[in-house]
């Protein structure tokens, strides 16, 4: 079998090393029993026959990328956070609401004793002396499994006081959103679990490591992140880094959607799989829907400048994809065809960053705003060319400078890599951006017919 | 309209009790309060913020920034709409404007009956399932038009009762932790290392 009712999405096929969905296709496995019965929390003996610092080389060892879109590695991470300032934090950012991202919940529904395992061997290793767990508020599966299994965890020992028998001692405290995308930024997160609106703080500092929840330090790490960390301390790092390439080794869940015969949720060998490979393999997502062409896709996130068929023999590597003018972000590739409409495509991209703007910044605030209202213009037939120089416009007032983009045989266009310069706080306001100059940058054509033609077409054209 | 009834101002202070700040509770304890009333009213934010230690003004500017809470009563069932790039591609304009001729009423809007608020959302976290949509933020996956008219039925005549409570409840199961195994929120003013980390090696 290679998908599995209970884990929606999700499929397995092939032979791929499994680190993080290793029970997925158990109908229990979010139980203690089968988490236990399946070499559950032997991890964390493994750890707390170990000094913290030894817990914490292997880690580092492991060069854990973070899963939450930044990719800093969680090891270095950790090790940022000023000597002798204590108590200490760890909040797990269960926030997952990128457009197109699918696998934290995944994790939290399906595995919540492997993330649970996790959060302790990192509150171990690094003395965290409270863990926050905190969940999107629209997930209340994910929220009854969790507290299931933070439940079972507690009365059977693995959590609270005097762990395992040990002086290891931390509670782990559920806690949820109530719906926010931009809350799932870290400091954004933090400002929220203190009860605040969850607007982003200034940077500096860059990290909440030295100042972060209630001034102190804190380590905010994603979900996928974390499930990591049992696999790692039960096999070494040496076994873990063995897996994928010397800059992104282990694995990493994926999720493509969009216009494929077979949309699903991966867990891949990290920085050698092509978007060829997830897009048109076998075991994958099994090419186009209805033997349609490519047209585009998005391949880290709503946030995430779009490729077309130049890009599909690149590797799921950071570098390589920012040289290439891009970014991976959280795992998520979406897809269109040769029937989508580009400009309302991106709109629909547009549409969402502008909505969940905190309002700070006012690039952010009034550009998405303008930029959504702009596109929908163009969309609905009622644009002009002034329009299509406007939402440029508007685009350089978030980001000053060129701004990343694939290159493009078709339009003569060299990549421009990513970063890009910002006037904001956080990345909402490019986000509402990337989309829209992307569209603009690689089909200028559609753009162009649509404020000359001024017509109407639906969102899906004909499939 | 109310306030905590007793049951839950108990599990409100035990949550408080979890937390280095009594006001890191306040989106749990909103929470709790819409699922007591289904929405929020002014009565149940005061109180709220009388008991983590705000003023009101507080509670709403922390409130008002959510998504998930809601100032005025809404259906029964709460029926949100995904309309983010994967969904859309899927096809999810084409279920929103069903789901508004079936139920009669715009975005935004709630049936007479008090029934069903339709609602247009943004990602669910279940892109490679589109179109997606969730009943009081239960997952309803790869729905076509069919399947709505199903589900909106069901619920009409109460046979999803089991699976989907009434707006504001969120997760039926919450965390309990015994008060045998808890070692309490990490203090403030506890500035010493824990006592499983040697001084030695302080700073990782
Ligand atoms: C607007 C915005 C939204 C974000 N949303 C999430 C999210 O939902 N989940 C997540 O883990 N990280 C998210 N991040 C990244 C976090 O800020 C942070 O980098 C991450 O949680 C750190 O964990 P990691 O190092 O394990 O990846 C977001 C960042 C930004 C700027
Ligand atoms: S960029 Fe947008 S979302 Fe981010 S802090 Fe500024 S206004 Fe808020």
């Amino acid at each position: 079998m290679s998908s599995y009712r209970w884990a929606a999405g999700y499929i397995d096929d092939g032979d791929r090393p499994k680190i993080v969905t290793s029970r997925f296709h158990l109908e229990d496995s979010y139980t203690l029993e089968r988490y236990l019965a399946t070499g559950g929390y032997q991890a964390l003996r493994h750890a707390l026959a170990r000094t913290p610092a030894e817990v914490h080389d292997e880690v580092r060892g492991a060069t854990v990328l973070g899963r939450g879109g930044a990719g800093f590695p969680a090891g270095t991470k950790w090790g940022l956070m000023p000597a002798d300032k204590y108590p200490r934090y760890l909040v797990v950012n269960g926030d997952e609401s990128e457009p197109g991202t699918y696998k934290d919940r995944l994790l939290m529904e399906l595995d919540p004793h492997q993330l649970i395992e996790g959060s302790l061997i990192a509150a171990y290793a690094v003395g965290l002396a409270q863990v926050f767990l905190y969940i999107r508020g629209e997930m209340p599966l994910a929220h009854e499994r969790v507290a299931t299994a933070l439940n079972e965890a507690y009365v059977a020992g693995y959590v609270g006081k005097n762990i395992l028998g040990t002086d290891f001692s931390v509670d782990i405290v559920l806690h949820w959103g109530a719906g926010a995308y931009v809350v799932g930024e870290e400091t954004a997160l933090i400002e929220s679990l203190e009860g605040k609106r969850g607007e982003p703080r200034l940077k500096p500092p860059y990290f909440p490591a030295a100042i972060g929840l209630y001034g102190q330090p804190t380590i905010v790490n994603n979900v996928e992140t974390l499930s990591n960390l049992p696999w790692i301390m039960a096999n070494g790092a040496a076994e873990y880094v063995r897996i994928g390439t010397e800059t992104s080794p282990g694995t990493r869940m994926v999720a493509v959607s969009g216009h494929v015969e077979r949309p699903g949720v991966f867990e891949i060998v990290n920085g050698t799989t092509t978007f060829r490979d997830l897009i048109y393999g076998d075991d994958f997502c099994r090419g186009i829907r209805n033997g349609n062409q490519l047209k585009a896709f998005v391949p880290g996130g709503g946030s995430a400048p779009w490729f077309t068929a130049e890009q599909l023999d690149l590797p799921f590597e950071g570098k390589l994809v920012g040289a290439a003018g891009s970014m991976l972000g959280s795992g998520a590739i979406m897809v269109m065809d040769h029937t989508t409409d580009i400009p309302a495509a991106a709109l629909t991209l547009t549409r969402f960053y502008a909505h969940e703007s905190c309002g700070q910044c006012t690039p952010c605030r009034e550009g998405g705003t303008w930029l959504e209202r702009v596109l929908q213009r163009v969309v609905d037939g009622r644009g002009t060319s002034a329009d299509l120089a406007q939402m440029k416009e508007i685009g350089t007032s978030i980001c000053p400078g060129e701004f990343p983009h694939a290159s493009s045989s078709r339009h003569g266009l060299d990549a421009t890599p990513f970063p890009y310069k910002m006037t904001t706080i956080c990345f909402v306001g490019p986000s509402a951006y990337a989309p829209v100059h992307s569209a603009l940058t690689l089909f200028p054509e559609e753009f162009a017919a649509r404020v000359r033609d001024r017509v109407q077409i639906p969102v899906t054209a004909v499939q | 309209m109310s306030r905590f009834n007793d049951d839950n101002l108990r599990l409100a202070k035990e949550i408080i009790g979890r937390y280095p700040k009594a006001r890191s509770a306040t989106i749990p304890l909103l929470h709790l309060a819409q699922q007591q009333e289904g929405h929020l009213s002014d009565e149940a934010m005061a109180h709220v913020a009388e008991l983590v230690g705000a003023t009101p003004a507080e509670v709403l500017g922390t409130a008002s920034f959510y998504e998930m809470f809601k100032f005025e009563p809404v259906g029964r069932y709460l029926i949100n709409i995904c309309g983010t790039m994967s969904c859309a591609l899927g096809g999810s304009d084409e279920l929103l404007a069903h789901a508004e001729k079936v139920l009669g009423v715009k975005v935004g809007g709630t049936t007479a009956d008090g029934l069903f608020t339709l609602e247009r959302a943004e990602c669910q976290a279940a892109c490679t399932e589109a179109p997606n949509m969730q009943v009081n933020y239960r997952h309803c996956h790869r729905m076509t038009n069919e399947l709505f008219d199903r589900l909106v039925d069901d619920l009409r005549s109460g046979r999803r009762d089991g699976d989907i409570p009434a707006h504001g409840t969120l997760a039926r199961v919450r965390q309990q932790i015994p008060a045998e195994r808890a070692v309490g929120p990490a203090a403030l003013d506890d500035r010493g290392a824990p006592a499983w980390l040697p001084a030695k090696e302080v700073g990782g």
